[in-house]
């Protein structure tokens, strides 16, 4: 037998973690545990989300903006100023890495929308919302890639370690962290692309191929979203924001919107729940998320780790005192926490739902 | 008797280690701090015994041809893919995907264990791969099984189901048994529940024997609860899924 025989078996591999104390958790424990399955990915995107990581902003929107070319900043900033109070602006800290010579000027803004620029019923959030389609689809090179309060994304083209390196992720300390290393399959890997996909604070990761994403992009549209990353993991975001905060969905039911049972486990249910979830599944058959995936989603209250409805992807979840964590692998939680109080794999389409303790 | 460390190596590094001790006649072999190195075992062949420490990683036992793996903690997924002969002890749980195409040799899970288990499972010849899972098992055991015998004992009473649906569900040979009762609605079309006959116990109580010695259970008190058997019963049932 040849065991010199080269190929890539890869998928990508994902991992979180959150203290439900809301205790806040050097970058060096999530890079180690998604170091360790650097093998998952090729190199092509990798990713950091963070919570609880500028508690000097914490009232002003984290604006995390990729400029292909450094001379759109300008144009981007003179339809910051006139629609936001800007608190401060600076470059995102990055440290020279060999393995990535080329990248994106990266600039964080700490932002507050501008109150009579908000006109009509616009929440907010609204408003913040429509600044990041608006500027992803219409200004050319210019992509805001994370756009929550006291959060953080922190992605690009590179192996895990190196994105962590570039990015300075060890000096960051968050409660709630997710991280990504990402193999594209039907997608290009460009920075933009890379995991995790954010918006307001919803930021999703995931391992997988959402095959449903063209009727899961069309609802959206409906409703205002502009799908501008080219990767199908975008679709959840987003979806996530209109289920959640537009329509009222407690985390439960978003859930069971996005991994709907199938019909015929539906149908054997006592008569309420049955009526509840035909009618969840009839009336958001449009945001059913198809094919495979395991998928983590941190958000301001907590993290949520949730597979397909038939386990086409690995997921594991472990317990130690005030630590949840999940991952594509056990051994990357062993990597940081080597004796969890529990270790277990979530069932398929059974989310695991963990909230921060206020 | 070998030790190796493995914390912190990479997997290619650790599996030539291996491989090379192996190569030289090395029967006994630890190797300790495994935490997530692929691939071993795979393709490995001669009668050496491994003992590993810590959860190894992904496709452990692939193609894997004679020796003894004995995992001393949980185990992830995809084991003992196309495995032909020999044996993988793991006594924690393990993940998605085990026996996937199995041509032979001993699976013995003492926990848990997730989806497609024994997927595709073949034999070759006279040889009839087996998988023995202590705990309960997800949906799709035994999806596609073509030959072998798979063993789910539900020893761990957590109020979960034993097992998961569309048990059996592709199923064209082989022998699958439950200990405790299974529902017809969880069952691939093709699959009949029958009671074991004499055959059928000579088969199941050689293989726990083998299992409760490795694992340290008494057979007897497994024995006390009743097994149903799952065998391939009609030919072509989904004929006309598609005709109509």
């Amino acid at each position: 037998m040849n065991h010199d025989y080269q190929k890539d078996i890869s998928g990508c591999g994902l991992t979180g973690l959150i203290s439900r104390k809301r205790r806040r958790i050097s970058g060096a424990d999530i890079v180690k545990s998604l170091c360790l399955m650097t093998d998952r990915g090729n190199g092509l995107g990798a990713g950091y989300a963070a919570y609880g990581i500028y508690p000097g902003f914490k009232d002003f929107y984290a604006f995390h903006i990729m400029f292909d070319e450094p001379s759109v900043r300008w144009t981007l900033e003179e339809y910051l100023k006139n629609n936001y109070h800007i608190e401060k602006i600076e470059e995102i800290p990055t440290s020279p890495v060999k393995a990535i010579p080329i990248a994106p000027l990266l600039v964080r803004y700490f932002v507050k929308p501008l109150k009579d620029k908000m006109v009509g019923e616009i929440q907010e959030e609204d408003f913040v919302v429509n600044t990041v389609m608006k500027v992803n689809s219409e200004i050319e090179g210019a992509y805001i890639f994370s756009s929550g309060k006291n959060m953080g994304a922190f992605k690009g083209v590179g192996n895990p370690s190196d994105i962590a390196e570039f990015f300075r992720i060890e000096e960051y300390e968050g409660w709630t962290w997710t991280a990504h290393t990402r193999f594209p399959t039907n997608t290009p890997g460009w920075w933009g692309g890379a995991h995790p996909f954010t918006l307001l604070d919803w930021s999703i990761v995931h391992n997988g191929e959402i095959s449903s994403y063209g009727i899961n992009k069309r609802y959206l549209e409906m409703f205002g979203y502009k799908l501008t990353l080219l990767t199908d993991t975008e679709v959840a975001a987003y979806m996530l924001d209109l289920l959640i905060r537009r329509q009222g969905l407690d985390i439960p039911s978003a859930c069971l919107a996005l991994a709907a049972p199938f019909w015929k486990k539906i149908d054997a249910l006592p008569d309420g729940e049955r009526e509840a979830l035909t009618a969840l599944r009839q009336t958001y058959g449009s945001a059913l998320l198809n094919g495979p995936f395991s998928i983590l989603f941190g958000h301001s209250k907590g993290l949520v780790g949730i597979n397909d409805r038939i386990k086409l992807r690995p997921l594991v979840a472990a317990l130690k005192d005030d630590v949840t964590y999940m991952a594509s692998e056990e051994s990357a939680i062993r990597a940081i926490c080597p004796a969890p109080d529990k270790v277990w794999a979530p069932r398929a389409g059974d989310p695991v739902i963990v909230n921060l303790e206020d | 008797m070998l030790e190796i460390n493995a914390s912190g190596m990479y997997y290619r590094d650790l599996n030539q280690k291996i491989r090379d001790a192996v190569d030289k006649g090395e029967k006994d072999i630890t190797v300790k701090n495994v935490n997530g190195q692929y691939y071993m075992g795979d393709g490995l062949r001669g009668k050496s015994t491994i003992t590993i420490e810590g959860v190894p990683g992904n496709d452990l036992a692939a193609f894997m041809d004679g020796p003894t793996l004995i995992i001393k903690a949980n185990a992830q997924d995809n084991i003992s893919n196309t495995m032909n002969t020999g044996k993988v002890v793991i006594h924690g749980n393990a993940g998605d995907v085990l026996g996937y195409g199995m041509r032979g040799g001993k699976l013995h899970i003492f926990g848990d264990v997730g989806y497609r288990v024994g997927i595709h499972m073949k034999g070759v010849k006279k040889q009839a791969p087996t998988i023995i899972v202590g705990g309960t098992a997800g949906d799709f055991f035994g999806e596609y099984m073509a030959g072998g015998v798979l063993i789910l004992l539900g020893l761990n009473d957590d109020g979960r189901p034993i097992v998961g649906d569309y048990l059996g569900t592709g199923m064209h040979g082989g022998v699958i048994y439950v200990r405790g009762e299974v529902e017809k609605e969880n069952c691939g079309a093709e699959v009949g529940i029958l009671d074991l006959d004499d055959e059928d116990m000579k088969v199941l109580k050689d293989s726990l024997a083998e299992y409760c010695k490795d694992m340290g259970l008494s057979l007897d008190e497994i024995m006390k609860k009743g097994f149903k058997k799952l065998i391939p019963v009609s030919l072509r049932p989904y004929g006309n899924l598609y005709a109509y």
